[in-house]
């Protein structure tokens, strides 16, 4: 924990070097590279795509910094971080979530390293769709909570195999981006709550998906699904959906707002609420 | 026999060049025919010269002639009456390496040339998409 969060200082410290010395550069059309999900990950709101975050091209350095925030009905939660993208090739994240209850009877934690690699595609140039390979290392606070609750480790990997196509002309004229993501994982609550559980340890293939429609070329309307394990006997976990309209003024920003359906938290009732993105990119 | 599957065959071509779907020019009466495209164009050389990263590839263009083959090449593009008598994609771009990000900033201007021209998004889309899968043959050459 304590490394990764010097990790974490160094790799921000990095990225504000490179932005002050102005390395990144950023060739990408408009809305092409998505934005950052709740991970850290390039992507939409709760599921990583085969994009990388940043603008960058094939022969660019990219960055990029993200700021999320979900409130529901009896929890709050915050995720920061910063990721590079290398020559539009490897994609390299860092992210630090919080989450607390309302209440304040719950405050937990967890840092984010991650990994992209874009096997081959392009989102928007070639028939076929982008294909990327990603892993997640996941380090979460309070283990003794944790455990307590049943989970047999806090820290894990996920990895996952995302597909994104984006169609110019698609529907109604309007350009459509579809992405389906399989994810290997462990997690309990994205790993807050820990990985592996006494009701089931082991890995599991879960699914998420992801469409988004661009009503013009800087208003993005989407859907989101991300099918969650349920591996805890003491608290029950259910699948995670969102709704959300983005809005992309130039290449180097985009402002996102959801709504959001996360199910059962921590034995609590169904929680729904809102959630705000903003992202930086170069 | 041959010549019964000669006659066939003829017939047959007969039949498929009558029953040859009339060609959809829409997307060309979208952009306004020929009037309209050359107005587009005309923008999109102007959004070029005020691209820095890509207005070194045309310093030594000739502008008129340039204008005259964008021009005949969208109108094909778009299902209108016209003949494009340019050079082929590959060749005109040898040697001149243009990169991801330059060809992206081609599109950028582009797009902005239609939308100055007032063209609708979903035009807008069917002509990107109608030129972007010629992206390969721009590219790193």
């Amino acid at each position: 924990m304590v490394m990764l969060q010097k990790l974490f200082i160094l790799l921000v410290i990095n990225w504000l070097i490179l932005l002050s010395g102005g390395v990144f550069a950023g060739g990408k059309l408009v809305g092409s590279s998505g934005v950052t999900q709740i991970e850290g990950s390039g992507g939409g709101g709760i599921v990583p795509w085969a994009t990388l975050a940043g603008s960058g091209t094939r022969d660019e350095v990219s960055g990029s910094a993200f700021f999320s925030a979900v409130s529901v009905d009896d929890f709050r939660m915050s995720a920061y971080g910063v990721s590079y993208a290398f020559r539009d090739r490897v994609e390299v994240s860092v992210a630090h979530q919080e989450f607390r209850s309302d209440d304040k009877t719950v405050q937990l934690a967890q840092n984010v390293l991650g990994m992209k690699v874009r096997l081959f595609g392009d989102l928007v140039y070639t028939p076929w769709p982008q294909v990327a390979l990603g892993a997640q290392y996941k380090n979460a606070s309070s283990s003794n909570a944790i455990r307590f609750l049943g989970a047999k480790k806090d820290h894990g990997v996920d990895y996952y195999l995302a597909v994104t196509k984006a169609w110019l002309d698609g529907p109604l004229h309007r350009t459509f981006v579809l992405n389906t993501t399989l994810r290997y994982s462990k997690a309990n609550q994205l790993g807050l709550l820990g990985f592996g559980g006494d009701k089931q340890d082991g890995y599991l293939g879960l699914l998420e998906a992801s469409a988004v429609i661009f009503v013009t070329r800087h208003w993005a309307l989407g859907a989101e699904y991300r099918q969650k394990p349920n591996q805890l006997n003491a608290i029950k976990e259910d699948d995670w959906k969102d709704l959300f309209v983005t809005y992309i003024p130039n290449k180097k920003a985009a402002l996102s707002f959801a709504v959001v359906d996360l199910g059962r938290i921590g034995g609590r009732k169904k929680q729904t609420g809102g959630y705000l993105s903003l992202q930086i990119a170069y | 026999m041959y010549r019964y599957l000669l006659a066939s065959f003829l017939v047959s071509m007969l039949g498929a060049c009558q029953s040859l779907p009339e060609q959809d020019d829409s997307l060309y009466l979208a952009l306004g025919g020929k009037a309209g495209i050359s107005k587009i164009i005309d923008i999109f050389i102007y959004e070029i010269g005020q691209t820095e990263e890509v207005v070194h590839h045309f310093e030594d263009t000739d502008i008129d002639r340039f204008r005259e083959k964008q021009i005949e090449h969208i109108c094909v593009l778009a299902g209108g009456p016209c003949t494009y008598m340019g050079d082929e994609m590959r060749p005109v771009h040898e040697g001149m390496n243009i990169s991801e990000a330059e060809f992206n900033a081609m599109t950028d201007a582009m797009i902005r040339a239609l939308n100055v021209a007032k063209i609708s998004i979903g035009d807008r889309n069917r002509l990107l998409a109608i030129i972007a899968p010629m992206r390969a043959e721009v590219i790193y050459q």
